[in-house]
C-alpha cells in the first residue's frame, strides 16, 4: 500500500508537529548565524518549488520561468525597503538613482511606499503577470515542450529588461536590501535576520497547507486530468485554459513570496534571478524530491541546495557535473523522485530484489500495470 | 537606398547566424519531436574544435596549409559534434522518447557537464577523448558484414574500442606535449584567429561588408542547400521523412527506426558543430557561448513551424533583419520626421537587449493569430 494512503496515528502525527515546530523555534540557538542564514534561504526557496510542483507535478506544465515571478516578489519587496530608507539621500530617492542622474522617482516606484500596497504587491503582481503570460500561451493551446519555450523565452525578456535599465531599477547591479531599515531595524542584521527566519519557516508551512488545500477534491482532480489527457477534460465539457491560467498564476503568487523571503534573506535581488539555470534548477529540485508529492518538493529544495553550498565550499568544480549527472539520472532511473520512490513501494520492490522480502502474489496483470499513467 | 541595402545585409548576416544555429534544432526538433537543450553546448564543442584545429595548423609541419584551416575545422566541427551528439542519442535520449519533458532535462544536465567538462578537463586530453570516441563508434561500422554478422562480433567491437581508448591516450599526450596552450586546463574564453583571406572587407554596391561575416553567409546557404539536397534526393533522407510522417508505418515496412533517429539525431547534432564554426568567428569562445543562441534557435524553429526548412529560414532571415531594424533604431533614419511619441519609443528600443523584448513581444503576438508557426503541419489530430 502506498504511503500516503497510510493513516497514521493522530498521536505520531501531532508529536512530529511538536518536534518539528520546537526544531524551528530552537534553530537561531542552535545553529551559528551563517547556516541559519543558508537555511531560511533554502526553505523560501522550498516555497517556489512548491508553486513548480503544482504546475509541473499536478498539471503538466513545465515553466522554465518561474524565476521571472520569483524576481519580481524579490524586487516588490526591494523597491518598498530602498525607498523608506531613502530620507538621507538627495531628492528623497533612492541612492543608485544618483548615478545615473535620475532626479526624479519614476513613476511606477511611487505606489511602493505604502507598505500595504508592497505586502500585496509581493504576491499580487507575480501573479497577475504569471496569469496574463499563462492565458496568452494557453488560449492558443499551446503546451508541452512549446510551452517550456515560451516561458523561457519570456525568462530573456524579462532579464533584458532588467538587466538594460539602469535608470529605472539600476539594471544589473540590482537592489541592495541588507543595509535598508524596517521596523527601525536594519534588515542584515541579526536579529532581524532572525525574524526572517521564524516568517519563512511559518510561510512555507502555510503554503504546504495551501497547496494542499489546492490539489485536494475537484479542482485538484481536474489539474491532474489535464496532466494526464487534456483533450478528454475538454470532451468533458471543461474549458482547461481557465485551470490552467488559475494554476499557473497561484505558482507565479507563491514564487513571488518565495522571491521576497529569499531577496530579505540573501541582501540583494538583482537579474541574476532571472538567469535561465536558477528557472531550471527550480525543476530538479521538485523532480528529485518527488513531483506531485508536495513534501517532496520542499525536502528536494532544501536538501539540494544543502548540498550545493556544501559540495561548492570543498570542491568548486564539481558541482556542476553533479548536477548534471542529477538532472539526467533524476530522469532516467528514478522519475518519481525519491519521495514518490518511497511512496510507490520503491523500497520494498528493492528488498525483493535482493530476497530480503517475501514477494507478494497478485494477478499478473496487476504487478505489469501497477504503474500509474504518465 | 544604401542606407536600406546596409540593414538589409546587417539584417541576413544576424539572421544567416541564427539560421545555421537553429538548422541542428529544426532538424532534430522537427523531425525527431526531441528537444535538445544541448544543442548550444554542440556549437561550443563545435567552435573549440575550431580552435583546437587553429592551434594544431600551426604545427610547423602543417604550418604551409594554415590558411585552410577553417575549412578543415568545418568538416571536423561536424564529425565532432555529430559523433558527440550520436554518443548522447544511444545512452539518454533514446530511453526518452516520448516524453519531451523528461528529454529536455536531462539534456540540460547534459549541457552543464558539457560546459563544466571543458572548463576543467586540458583541451587537448578532451580532444583525445573526442578522437578515441570517433573511432570507437565509427570502426564497427566499416568491418565487412561477414564480421558483422558472426556471432564474435561483439569481440570485434570490444576490441575496437580498446583500439580506439589506445589512440586517444596517445593522441592526447601528443598534443598536449606540442601545443602548450592546450595541455592545461583553463576557463578562460579563447580567441579563434581568421586566417589572413578572411580578414578585411569586401565592397559590394558602395557598401563595405566584413568578409567573416560573407564567410558565414556562405556557411549557412551550403548548409541549407546540403540538408535540403539530403532530405530531399537521398535515400536515407526519404527514410528520415517516412518515420516523420509515420514512424509505426515506417517500421511495418522495414525501415530501421533506430537507425533512423541515429542519423537524423548525428546530422543535427553535426550541423549544430558547424554553426559553432561560424559562432567563433564571431567573437571569443567561451563555455557559455552556446547557451546565447540556444533561446533565438528555439524562437526562429517556434516562429517557422515544426518540420519545415522553409519555415525556419524565413524566420531566421525576419528575426534578423527585424532584430537590425529594432536594435540599431534604424526605423528613425529611414523616416526622421515622425510623431515624438513614437520615435522616443523607438528611441527605448534600440539597443540589443532591449530589441530582443520587442522582437519576443512581436512574436508572441504572432503567435495569437498562428499558433503553429508560419508552416505548420497538416494533418487532422486532435493531439499530437
Amino acid at each position: 500500500m502506498p504511503l500516503s494512503k497510510i493513516k497514521f496515528d493522530k498521536k505520531i502525527v501531532l508529536s512530529l508537529w511538536i518536534i518539528l515546530i520546537a526544531l524551528i523555534i530552537a534553530a537561531p540557538t542552535l545553529l551559528p548565524v551563517f547556516r541559519l542564514n543558508l537555511l531560511g534561504r533554502y526553505l523560501s526557496l522550498s516555497i517556489v518549488a512548491l508553486g513548480v510542483d503544482l504546475i509541473w507535478g499536478y498539471t503538466g506544465l513545465l515553466s522554465l520561468g518561474q524565476g521571472i515571478f520569483f524576481a519580481l516578489g524579490g524586487y516588490c519587496a526591494a523597491m518598498y525597503l530602498q525607498i523608506t530608507s531613502s530620507s538621507e539621500f538627495p531628492n528623497n530617492i533612492p541612492e543608485f538613482f544618483a548615478l545615473y542622474g535620475v532626479e526624479k522617482l519614476p513613476f511606477f516606484w511611487e505606489p511602493f511606499r505604502s507598505p500595504v500596497f508592497t505586502f500585496f504587491a509581493i504576491w499580487i503582481i507575480p501573479a497577475l503577470v504569471a496569469g496574463l503570460i499563462g492565458f496568452l500561451v494557453f488560449r492558443n493551446r499551446i503546451k508541452g515542450v512549446y510551452f517550456s519555450i515560451l516561458t523561457q523565452a519570456s525568462l530573456l525578456v524579462f532579464f533584458n529588461f532588467f538587466n538594460g535599465q539602469q535608470k529605472l531599477i539600476n539594471g544589473t547591479n540590482g537592489l541592495k536590501t541588507d543595509v535598508t531599515q524596517l521596523f527601525g531595524q536594519m534588515v542584515g542584521s541579526e536579529s532581524m535576520q532572525r525574524l526572517f527566519f521564524w516568517v519563512t519557516a511559518f510561510l512555507v508551512i502555510a503554503a504546504w497547507f495551501f497547496a494542499k488545500w489546492v490539489v485536494k477534491g475537484r479542482f485538484g482532480n481536474i489539474l491532474i486530468g489535464i496532466r494526464d489527457d487534456e483533450p478528454r477534460v475538454r470532451f468533458t465539457g471543461y474549458n482547461p485554459v481557465i485551470f490552467k491560467t488559475i494554476i499557473f498564476s497561484i505558482a507565479g503568487g507563491l514564487a513571488g513570496i518565495s522571491g521576497a523571503l529569499y531577496t530579505v534573506q540573501s541582501g540583494i535581488v538583482s537579474p541574476q534571478f532571472m538567469t535561465v539555470p536558477f528557472s531550471i534548477e527550480m525543476v530538479i529540485w521538485v523532480a528529485v524530491g518527488g513531483r506531485g508529492t508536495l513534501l517532496g518538493a520542499i525536502l528536494g529544495a532544501v536538501f539540494i541546495n544543502y548540498a550545493k553550498s556544501l559540495v561548492s565550499e570543498a570542491l568548486p568544480a564539481s558541482w556542476m557535473f553533479i548536477q548534471g549527472g542529477l538532472f539526467i539520472l533524476v530522469v532516467t532511473a528514478l522519475p518519481e523522485g525519491v519521495l514518490g520512490w518511497i511512496q510507490g513501494n520503491g523500497p520494498r520492490n528493492l528488498l525483493q530484489r535482493f530476497g530480503l522480502k517475501r514477494k507478494i502474489e497478485t494477478y499478473p496483470s496487476l504487478e505489469i500495470n501497477n504503474k500509474e499513467q504518465k | 537606398m544604401e542606407l536600406l541595402l546596409d540593414s538589409l545585409f546587417n539584417g541576413v548576416a544576424i539572421g544567416s547566424v541564427l539560421l545555421v544555429a537553429a538548422l541542428g534544432l529544426a532538424i532534430v526538433f522537427g523531425l525527431m519531436g526531441v528537444i535538445n537543450l544541448a544543442h548550444g553546448e554542440l556549437m561550443m564543442l563545435g567552435a573549440y574544435t575550431t580552435y583546437v584545429t587553429q592551434l594544431i595548423f600551426k604545427l610547423p609541419i602543417l604550418k604551409s596549409f594554415y590558411n585552410s584551416y577553417i575549412i578543415v575545422s568545418i568538416f571536423l566541427a561536424f564529425i565532432v559534434s555529430g559523433v558527440v551528439g550520436i554518443l548522447l542519442e544511444k545512452t539518454i535520449i533514446r530511453k526518452l522518447y516520448g516524453s519531451p519533458l523528461e528529454t529536455l532535462l536531462a539534456t540540460w544536465g547534459v549541457s552543464l557537464i558539457l560546459q563544466q567538462f571543458v572548463r576543467s578537463v586540458p583541451l587537448a586530453y578532451g580532444t583525445g577523448l573526442v578522437i578515441s570516441l570517433i573511432i570507437g563508434l565509427l570502426l564497427p561500422t566499416t568491418f565487412p558484414s561477414k564480421i558483422k554478422e558472426s556471432i564474435n562480433f561483439k569481440y570485434f567491437k570490444f576490441s575496437s574500442w580498446i583500439i580506439a581508448a589506445l589512440t586517444g591516450v596517445l593522441t592526447g599526450n601528443i598534443i598536449s606535449s606540442s601545443v602548450s596552450k592546450l595541455s592545461r586546463a583553463s576557463a578562460r574564453n579563447v580567441d579563434v584567429t581568421a586566417p589572413s583571406w578572411m580578414r578585411g572587407q569586401v565592397e559590394i554596391i558602395g557598401t563595405a561588408f566584413p568578409k567573416t561575416r560573407l564567410m558565414i553567409i556562405v556557411i549557412t546557404v551550403i548548409s541549407v542547400i546540403a540538408i535540403t539536397l539530403f532530405l530531399n534526393q537521398s535515400a536515407w533522407g526519404m527514410r528520415i521523412r517516412a518515420v516523420t510522417q509515420n514512424r509505426q508505418m515506417s517500421d511495418c515496412l522495414g525501415i530501421s527506426t533506430e537507425k533512423v533517429d541515429i542519423i537524423t539525431f548525428g546530422i543535427g547534432s553535426g550541423l549544430a558543430g558547424v554553426a559553432g564554426v561560424a559562432v567563433s568567428l564571431l567573437g571569443s569562445v567561451g563555455p557559455n557561448v552556446g547557451g546565447n543562441y540556444i533561446v533565438g534557435c528555439f524562437m526562429v524553429v517556434v516562429l517557422g513551424g515544426v518540420g519545415n526548412l522553409l519555415g525556419t529560414v524565413l524566420a531566421s532571415f525576419g528575426i534578423g533583419i527585424m532584430t537590425d531594424l529594432i536594435g540599431a533604431g534604424r526605423l528613425l533614419s529611414i523616416w526622421p520626421d515622425m510623431p515624438l511619441p513614437l520615435s522616443n519609443t523607438i528611441n527605448f528600443f534600440a539597443t540589443t537587449s532591449m530589441a530582443r523584448v520587442m522582437i519576443f513581444a512581436l512574436i508572441v503576438i504572432f503567435l495569437q493569430f498562428k499558433p503553429t508557426g508560419l508552416f505548420p503541419q497538416k494533418g487532422r489530430m486532435v493531439e499530437n
